[in-house]
């Protein structure tokens, strides 16, 4: 039985982004444990092995909050990356494991330091925009990646170790960079939002081979593959705009 | 100061001209006179002649009823008002409104002002217009594209009010109710009600966590998402006292009681949804305090319908056939229109068409809300039908199916013409039509598929 933690989802939860633990949760019945980190609790991470670890995208001020907590197991996550434990972090959620967040008036918050690069976060340029990209999984299959993004912030992090999606349409981690995420080793950070995980059956698949849970039949897999397909054709619809 | 006369008198051109197209002009004409005076003078709404009164309303949901039922009151008690009730509530419909209550040389024609104010344009439209009142009915979370979150709102409207400002505020949204805490503020508060809840049940509840300590919050009781009594177990942080509150609901003789500085008022009920009764409540509460009599409020509210577009009762056949509209994108907004379908106490079938298909066109629909929408509400045996249409119904499908509802109870189609099929059409069972607000031309379509279906005798 894998383990799955999920951190401080009372905070980080916007746009839906809890669904991608809840899919899981309702594709691992009686396969998995799953445990729910309250911001004020210490993560299960912390003193024992587990498999996956998701927070989702979570407001600014909750933002720094979550950096205060996490900031001293900073060296036992270098531990868990190294490891090759299976990390995924959505929306603005990677930005803490990021170097710092320039703020508008250009102070810095500093990050955990785990990988390489910085977000500058903007209140008054909002960017939405839709995004496919592709990611070679590890049967060396590429699949398609499909998702939306809404955000204050842009990553700059061209000396980061990885990626996670090559893009094909829409932007990267910032409009003028081709790659989108941060990617160490099975740890994924990316500015997608919302339900990637119901949105990307595959994708949703491909981790849960990397957590250690074998090939697993999602819940409902048929529609949420339907509903995939009949996605996918759109976001390569050059006439369909990308910016939202 | 030439700029502005010369915005001022191309504006009231616009006005004259967006009269006479009319029909033609129907979606914009209220919004493009501003735009055009606010285009040549960036700083219109800093030189435009104000009432020297005004009154805004702004908050996520129930700004327009809450508009609309103040501006009626006032008007029936004698008050000479002027309102962007038929117009934007962004900076442009501002300044439309505010150029329609002044004269040539820029002399306010009016006394008061009563302004709807869309909440994520406060940055462009407190500094310059400035109201001596401003009510807040809540913040919760909209469009992620547009607003974000709640939070990100609240530090808007926190920066853009004046301090001078006296906000009337909802006490039992914990969230809205701690803005510009130094300025003048009365409470108002529905009191604990028997279906009232001590735990958080809904997707979203945007106020988890204590704003001062990160504790997590303890509900004393919780309504819908975070609307309700809530209390920090470390700091002492509380929900305020209210001013005003409802101490009573008669739903059999449509009354509300409300009791403030010593006194205990009956009204009218306008509508028997908690949502409502908030909007009836923040007008009780600001007209009172603006000194408008109990009496004239409750004559004035004897008269007073919900728009019609937004809630719609037919009987076709003997079939009670029921349309609610629903703000697709904004997650809290369809989730109570989804509470409060389920708890009507008859058995029900639904016809659900929420999507935005302007957006399947040109994009592809962000379905992030759908995951912020407690679908999971539909999941109740009084419901024994659910029709998807539209482009994304695979992708309501799946979020049906994830809230645990029966398949066989979920019918998906891209065609209006297929609902006869889908549908049971029985006179015992109720027909509830959810619509988006951006869809009233398929909705239209619907409603009356539905109703020939029924009349052309497709009835089980």
């Amino acid at each position: 039985m894998i383990k799955i933690e999920a951190l401080y989802t009372e905070a980080c939860n916007l746009y839906g982004d809890r669904f991608n633990v809840t899919y899981l949760e309702k594709s691992l019945q009686g396969q998995a444990e799953f445990i729910y980190t309250s911001l004020n609790e210490t993560p299960r991470f912390v003193t024992e092995d587990v498999d996956m670890i998701y927070m989702g995208a979570m407001p600014e001020k909750e933002q720094e909050y979550v950096i205060d907590r996490l900031r001293p197991y900073t060296d036992r996550l270098r531990q868990l990356i190294d490891a090759g434990k299976v990390m995924l972090f959505t929306g603005n959620a990677f930005e803490v494991f990021g170097s710092y967040i320039e703020k508008d008036d250009g102070s810095r918050i500093p990050c955990l330091g785990l990988y390489e690069g910085y977000a500058v976060r903007r209140m008054m340029q909002r960017h939405n925009s839709m995004f496919l990209g592709t990611l070679t999984d590890d049967t060396g299959k590429d699949m398609e990646i499909i998702g939306f993004k809404s955000q204050f912030t842009q990553t700059y992090a061209d000396k980061a170790e990885g990626y996670c999606f090559r893009k094909i349409r829409g932007y990267g981690l910032n409009k003028a960079f081709d790659q989108e995420g941060i990617r160490m080793g099975n740890f994924f950070g990316t500015y997608l939002t919302g339900p990637i995980l119901i949105m990307n059956p595959y994708f949703a698949k491909y981790l849960l081979r990397l957590a250690g849970a074998g090939d697993v039949t999602l819940a409902f897999e048929e529609v949420a593959v339907a509903a995939y397909e009949k996605r996918l054709p759109e976001f390569h619809d050059p006439k369909r705009k990308v910016d939202l | 100061m030439f700029r502005f006369y010369c915005a001022l008198l191309a504006g009231k051109l616009a006005v004259i001209g967006c009269k006479v197209l009319g029909k033609v002009m129907h979606r914009g004409g209220t919004n493009l006179p501003g735009e055009v005076a606010l285009k040549i003078c960036p700083d219109f709404l800093k030189y435009i002649g104000r009432p020297p009164q005004i009154v805004t309303v702004t908050g996520t949901n129930g700004k327009t009823t809450t508009t609309n039922m103040i501006v009626d009151v006032l008007e029936k008690s004698g008050y000479q008002v002027l309102s962007n009730r038929e117009g934007g509530n962004i900076a442009s419909g501002i300044a439309t409104c505010l150029m329609n209550g002044v004269s040539l040389s820029n002399k306010p024609r009016y006394p008061l002002a009563v302004l709807e104010v869309d909440e994520r344009s406060s940055l462009r439209i407190y500094p310059y217009v400035r109201p001596d009142y401003t009510i807040c009915t809540n913040l919760f979370r909209d469009s992620c594209m547009r607003n974000a979150h709640p939070h990100f709102i609240y530090d808007i409207i926190e920066q853009a009010m004046p301090d001078t400002t006296t906000l009337f505020l909802n006490a039992d949204d914990i969230l809205s109710s701690r803005l510009k805490k130094d300025n003048k503020r009365i409470y108002y508060s529905i009191d604990r009600q028997p279906e009232d809840r001590t735990e958080p049940f809904n997707i979203l509840n945007d106020m988890r966590i204590c704003p001062r300590c990160q504790e997590t919050l303890e509900y004393d009781y919780v309504r819908y998402n975070q609307i309700g009594r809530v209390h920090c177990p470390k700091c002492g942080l509380r929900s305020p006292e209210p001013d005003f509150h409802v101490s009573a609901i008669d739903y059999d003789n449509r009354l509300v009681t409300i009791e403030h500085n010593g006194m205990r008022e009956e009204y009218p009920m306008v509508s028997d949804s908690i949502f409502n009764i908030y909007n009836e409540l923040t007008v009780v509460t600001f007209l009172r305090t603006f000194g408008v009599s109990a009496d004239k409020i409750c004559d004035a509210l004897a008269d007073t319908r919900i728009v019609d577009s937004r809630y719609r009762f037919e009987v076709v056949n003997g079939i009670q056939v029921i349309s609610t509209m629903a703000k697709s994108w904004i997650a809290p907004a369809v989730s109570v229109v989804f509470d409060y379908v389920r708890n009507l106490p008859h058995r029900k079938e639904i016809v659900l068409m929420i999507e935005d298909t302007d957006y399947n066109v040109i994009a592809s629909e962000n379905l992030t809300y759908m995951y912020d929408t407690d679908f999971e509400f539909l999941n109740d045996p009084l419901i024994e039908n659910i029709v998807v249409i539209g482009v994304r119904s695979k992708d309501y499908l799946l979020r049906m199916l994830l809230a645990g509802i029966d398949e066989d109870r979920i019918h998906c189609t891209e065609n209006i013409s297929d609902i006869p099929k889908l549908m049971h059409f029985s006179k015992d069972i109720d027909v509830h039509i959810i619509y988006d607000m951006h869809q009233m031309v398929n909705y239209e379509k619907i409603r009356q598929t539905v109703k020939d279906a029924i009349r052309g005798g497709k009835q089980a």
